[in-house]
């Protein structure tokens, strides 16, 4: 009987710990940073693409719009996959585009927006990846919708789907 | 003579190098990037990976130990940046008190249990 009683814990014990452990895969492992509502650091300065000169990106977030930011490279493939959707939302709505370049070559940077066309209002050169880094990004692309008070209000890691850019549309036209 | 002298040149240069040298600074950044987790290679140190988005930590840890910086404020930086997980070793906070507390607990309640086996005996 006493037996019995040990062998019906154990098997519960089993199936609870097989539970458990089931439900742990089905988490997400990939920390995403959250850094919605945070205002941006007044003192980043950054290059401009065409002309070389430093400029702080405070003085270019428009103070009575939104401000979209994104980061990008031409090698990187996610980022020719999200450049229609930019350029539809530069054409279509009333945006201020601005683009990091991201450790590339301005060489290459510079053909690829001559390629697949020039979204941006303003194109910015971030060469060591240090100004990424102080935005708080991963990595490329990262795109960030900026409010009016310069607070970041949605960070999309990745590259812009159709979901994406319907989200974008939806926070712009509140 | 030329003896005294290098060696007097080699004391010089010693006591004139200043203590915030390279190699500290070098020692600095090791243990910084030690204690950061790198966001890309989730199971690698900042010290330890070699991601695009590593080397850039590096480099911005370098350039603001350069500025003057102290451990906690490179910390802070990044914490409100990346969050808390972006550092292995968590703060005190009341997310991760029973974290630091456990194990005062338990060694409290082991050396509890050992003394009175000790007393009965």
């Amino acid at each position: 009987m006493k037996n019995n009683k040990i062998f019906y814990l154990v098997v519960i014990l089993i199936i609870a710990i097989f539970l458990v452990l089931l439900l742990g895969l089905k988490e997400e492992k990939n920390y995403t940073p959250q850094s919605e509502l945070k205002k941006l650091n007044d003192s980043i300065s950054l290059k401009d693409l065409y002309s070389g000169k430093n400029i702080f990106l405070n003085d270019l977030l428009l103070n009575n719009e939104f401000n979209l930011i994104n980061i990008w490279a031409s090698w990187c493939a996610p980022c020719k996959v999200e450049h229609p959707y930019l350029i539809n939302l530069n054409d279509k709505f009333d945006i201020n585009l601005i683009g990091i370049n991201y450790k590339d070559n301005l060489d290459n940077s510079k053909k690829f927006l001559s390629d697949l066309g020039n979204p941006y209002d303003e194109v910015l050169v971030d060469n060591d990846g240090t100004k990424s880094i102080e935005l708080g990004a991963i990595g490329v692309p990262e795109t960030y919708l900026i409010n009016s008070n310069k607070k970041i209000i949605k960070k999309f890691i990745g590259p812009l789907d159709q979901e994406d850019y319907d989200n974008i549309i939806n926070l712009i036209k509140k | 003579m030329k003896k005294i002298t290098l060696t007097l040149a080699i004391l010089l240069t010693t006591v004139l190098i200043p203590p915030n040298s390279y190699a500290d600074k070098n020692e600095n950044i090791d243990y910084i990037t030690k204690n950061l987790r790198c966001l890309i290679c989730q199971g690698q140190s900042v010290y330890d990976s070699q991601s695009d988005f590593a080397l850039s930590m590096k480099k911005l840890i370098l350039i603001k130990i350069k500025e003057g910086k102290t451990e906690d404020e490179i910390y802070n930086f990044l914490k409100e940046k990346y969050g808390e997980w972006i550092v292995y070793e968590p703060e005190v906070n009341k997310n991760t008190i029973f974290l630091w507390g456990l194990p005062l607990i338990l060694f409290i309640f082991g050396g509890l249990l050992i003394m009175r086996k000790v007393t009965i005996k």
